[in-house]
């Protein structure tokens, strides 16, 4: 620690931080364009000038190193009349669009210049003027306005790990450009609008649609994903106008993945927003009684265990608990949230969450990643990866791959093999990555949905932690066992257990006729062909998707935006989202349209408010109690997850095609359509 | 005295006298009435009549939907939404005025940074039902377009002052 006086006041400050850090530590605000908090200083703004004493001219404080005994003063005329020049010399060339850019009432650039900068312009002359670059569909440039303090170079190479942005020649003609007009291949790209402290990088969808002072917020969770991405949602009347990063250091830092930033405009297409009742082959719109009594009277003697039920991968925890009490008290064990047919072994907990956790990963030496990929699953833990890979150093940080060889992972990976064989050849030590695990101090190994997917699951469960308990992953202090999931509902569907009970069957046995009734909670992802021609489908659900078409009775329910919900994380961690505006039409919170069905059917739950059923969650499973934390697991004395059986030598396949077109949300959206056709299918729209 | 002088002033109706007096003078006095529907007042050029859109010379609307005049309407009574036009600029696809809520406080003619909203002259636009009441953009344009010489010239006016 060295003692710093800033303005009189003395502050300790580690070592080696910057001047721009004691300031703050003192509670001075600094202005600055091009320090940012998480991307390496530039110090090419200089905004952040500040008076050293000794120091022969105003020293840039984001690149200053603090020593013991500097004395800084923010508050001088020197340094005032310093931020006034550079705040000049700034909006020489800064056009005043203000009025037409989509960053006015948000921009750090107009802040500033009302709080340092002079009253009038002396600039008589001609302004620069730049071309616009671009930069796909999501991110729209006004690169006039562009003030080079090279964030977004930094985000994008640092970050995203898409080394695509780039500045060319210098002084008053530096542009920041892409080289070749391809758009931006990186499922962080959002990030760029909210880092750029100007309009030049603004949301395309978004474009001239509302004012920052219009909209209220949100507080509310990403369930496009598993990593549970705390989101503010903005909303003006009854339109969720867009999606931005909440900061939480412990899971998404103030980074949000492109699905959940964008997919915002699927909440308005393609709406259930009436019951309807398939009669003779065409469904008609109906009141939610005569819905409701349609299914009552089908499911009039049918025997309790011809009924089932699948939870999908959006659904809150509450409206899942709701499903699966009704489901006990219809008498049917036929309950699933798996409806990738996946595998756990819930015995414990650590053996199908992120056991290390998203702020761990940061701590470990070596990692596996199994039948997953990161980048398109979890894109947000994936640049957590990236972060501790370059924080190593060369070497500091080896990275194997088990699975399908993919286009760049945004970091160096071995690709160790394709199938599972190789986690054999790692447990005999035959592989040489096995040496490197051996010798990390504290290796993590992912287990992804590529591998948990297969009928051999539980075998590549058990042998992955074997593998994770011999090379040291899993011991006091240290848990390296890892299994990232991809549905934003699924442990928080295994913490309660929303898995088939005993005699029970699971989603492919429901569907291929197992079943004669069957209630879908927002499933989607099957085709829909496999569900028996027989079987009497209830939907439940927000989208009108491919289940809703094969629906015998539509139920509208209510997307995340909709309702009050708790989720899961896949690292266990329990979160909660609030409403940001009401369903649409005759639409209704989940949970509660199957609490009033309970009662029709003479089996009402035992909950009347929200709050009555989040009390039950928590007696159901005491880690709903605590929202927002994570208790540490020591997983050391654990036995490990159970089921061995044969290993497959199927190469791991990767869990989706198409990162943009993953759930119901997404494929309404156009703007994930527009993402879909230019990034998945280029070949279609070179040929346009 | 006093008696004799009361009864001398009232047989001779010295008030009517007195009141034909004031009532002649006046009528060679230039007159400070006006026929109202055929005839008008003078307004000042700051006068806070009547909305209306105002557009370029080339025919362009002015409106950029900054939003301003929504902000800073104390009566929240300008309603405007706005999307890229086809042609990648920004335009309003909603310009709603309520004419009931509107205090005619001039501010989102003052607010408005390309002088595309302004308050008019025009103060003779009773309407017999409140629905009338509710201008669109439509209507604002065609205020605009209606009244641009009138507009323009007071701008003109009042400019160095500003």
């Amino acid at each position: 620690m060295v003692k710093v006086t800033v303005d009189g006041i003395v502050v300790d400050v580690p070592n080696g931080s910057s001047a721009l850090q004691a300031c703050e530590a003192a509670g001075k605000e600094i202005p600055r364009f091009c320090f940012h908090e998480r991307l390496s200083v530039a110090g090419n703004c200089r905004m952040c000038l500040v008076q050293v004493v000794r120091a022969p001219k105003p020293v840039a404080s984001c690149g200053f190193p603090v020593a013991e005994g500097m004395e800084i003063l923010t508050d001088t005329e020197i340094v005032r009349k310093a931020r006034r020049a550079v705040m000049e010399f700034l909006l020489i060339n800064h056009p005043l669009d203000c009025p037409i850019c989509d960053q006015g009432g948000e921009c750090d650039l107009q802040d500033q210049a009302f709080g340092y900068g002079a009253d009038h312009s002396r600039y008589q002359e001609a302004k620069r003027a730049v071309k616009d670059k671009y930069l796909g569909p999501l991110v729209k440039t006004v690169m006039t306005r562009c003030i080079q303090c090279t964030r977004c170079i930094r985000f994008a190479t640092e970050i995203a790990g898409v080394p695509e942005l780039g500045a060319v020649s210098r002084g008053e003609n530096m542009e920041v450009t892409n080289y070749v007009e391809k758009a931006l291949t990186s499922e962080l790209s959002g990030n760029l609008i909210d880092i750029c402290p100007v309009g030049a990088l603004t949301s395309k969808p978004y474009a001239f649609t509302a004012r920052p002072w219009e909209l209220k917020r949100t507080d509310s969770i990403d369930v496009s994903d598993a990593v549970g991405t705390n989101i503010s949602l903005h909303v003006r009347g009854s339109a969720v106008l867009r999606a931005v990063p909440r900061v939480n250091d412990a899971v998404n830092e103030e980074w949000l993945a492109d699905k959940g930033r964008f997919s915002v405009d699927g909440l308005k297409h393609r709406r259930l927003d009436r019951p309807w009742v398939r009669v003779h082959g065409k469904l008609q719109a109906v009141s939610w009684q005569d819905a409701f009594v349609a299914i009552g009277r089908r499911l009039d003697g049918v025997p309790g265990d011809r009924i089932g039920a699948i939870a999908g991968d959006l659904c809150d925890a509450e409206s899942m608990l709701a499903l699966k009490d009704l489901m006990t008290a219809l008498g049917s064990p036929n309950i699933d949230c798996r409806q990738d047919g996946a595998d756990y072994d819930l015995s414990h907990r650590a053996y199908y969450t992120f056991g290390t956790t998203i702020a761990g990963i940061e701590d470990a030496d070596a990692l596996l990643i199994v039948g997953s990929i990161p980048r398109q699953e979890a894109p947000v833990l994936n640049a957590r990866i990236r972060k501790r890979f370059l924080a190593a150093g060369r070497g500091g940080f080896p990275i194997g791959l088990i699975g399908a060889p993919t286009a760049d992972p945004t970091y160096k990976a071995e690709l160790l093999g394709e199938g599972p064989e190789v986690l054999a050849a790692l447990r005999d030590g035959m592989h040489p990555f096995a040496e490197v695990l051996k010798a990390a101090k504290k290796p993590m190994i992912i287990v992804g949905h590529g591998a948990l997917t297969r009928p051999d699951a539980r075998a590549i469960l058990a042998s992955a932690w074997a593998l994770a308990a011999e090379t040291g992953a899993i011991g006091a202090g240290w848990n390296g066992f890892n299994v990232l999931h991809r549905a934003a509902s699924r442990v928080a569907g295994l913490d309660m257990g929303l898995v088939p009970g005993k005699g029970g069957r699971s989603a492919a046995g429901m569907m291929s006729g197992g079943v004669d009734v069957l209630w879908l909670l927002g499933a989607d992802e099957f085709h829909t062909a496999q569900i028996g021609p027989d079987t009497f489908v209830i939907y439940q659900g927000h989208h009108g998707d491919a289940a809703a078409a094969r629906a015998d009775v539509i139920l509208p329910g209510a997307t995340y935006a909709e309702k009050s919900g708790t989720y899961v994380n896949t690292e266990g961690r329990v979160q909660r989202s609030f409403r940001a505006v009401m369903p649409p039409g005759e639409a209704r919170e989940d949970w509660r349209i199957l609490r009033a069905f309970s009662e029709v059917v003479g089996h009402t739950l035992p909950y009347d408010t929200v709050e009555m059923l989040r009390e039950r969650l928590a007696t159901v499973n005491p880690v709903f109690r605590v929202i927002g934390g994570l208790d540490a697991v020591d997983a050391s004395a654990l036995p490990g997850p159970t089921g061995g059986g044969a290993v497959s030598s199927a190469p791991f396949r990767p869990v989706f095609d198409d990162y943009y077109q993953t759930d119901p949300i997404c494929r309404a959206s156009p703007t994930m359509g527009e993402c879909s056709r230019i990034y998945v299918h280029p070949r279609t729209v070179a040929a346009e | 005295m006093g008696y004799l002088d009361r009864t001398v002033r009232s047989f001779l109706l010295a008030e009517l006298v007195a009141g034909m007096g004031a009532t002649l003078r006046a009528f060679f006095k230039p007159k400070v009435t006006i026929n109202y529907p055929y005839e008008k007042g003078p307004l000042s050029p700051r006068f806070r009549g009547e909305h209306a859109l105002r557009r370029y010379p080339n025919g362009e609307e002015r409106c950029i939907a900054c939003k301003l005049c929504e902000a800073t309407c104390p009566a929240e009574a300008i309603t405007i939404e706005s999307e890229p036009r086809d042609d990648g600029s920004r335009r309003t696809t909603r310009y709603d005025i309520d004419m009931t809520k509107c205090i005619y406080c001039g501010l989102c003619e003052e607010a408005c940074p390309v002088d595309a909203i302004v308050e008019g002259p025009n103060y003779e636009f009773a309407t017999e039902t409140r629905e009338e009441l509710m201008y669109n953009k439509d209507k604002l344009l065609a205020n605009g377009d209606r009244w641009e010489s009138v507009l323009a010239r007071r701008l003109e006016l009042d400019a160095p002052y500003r």
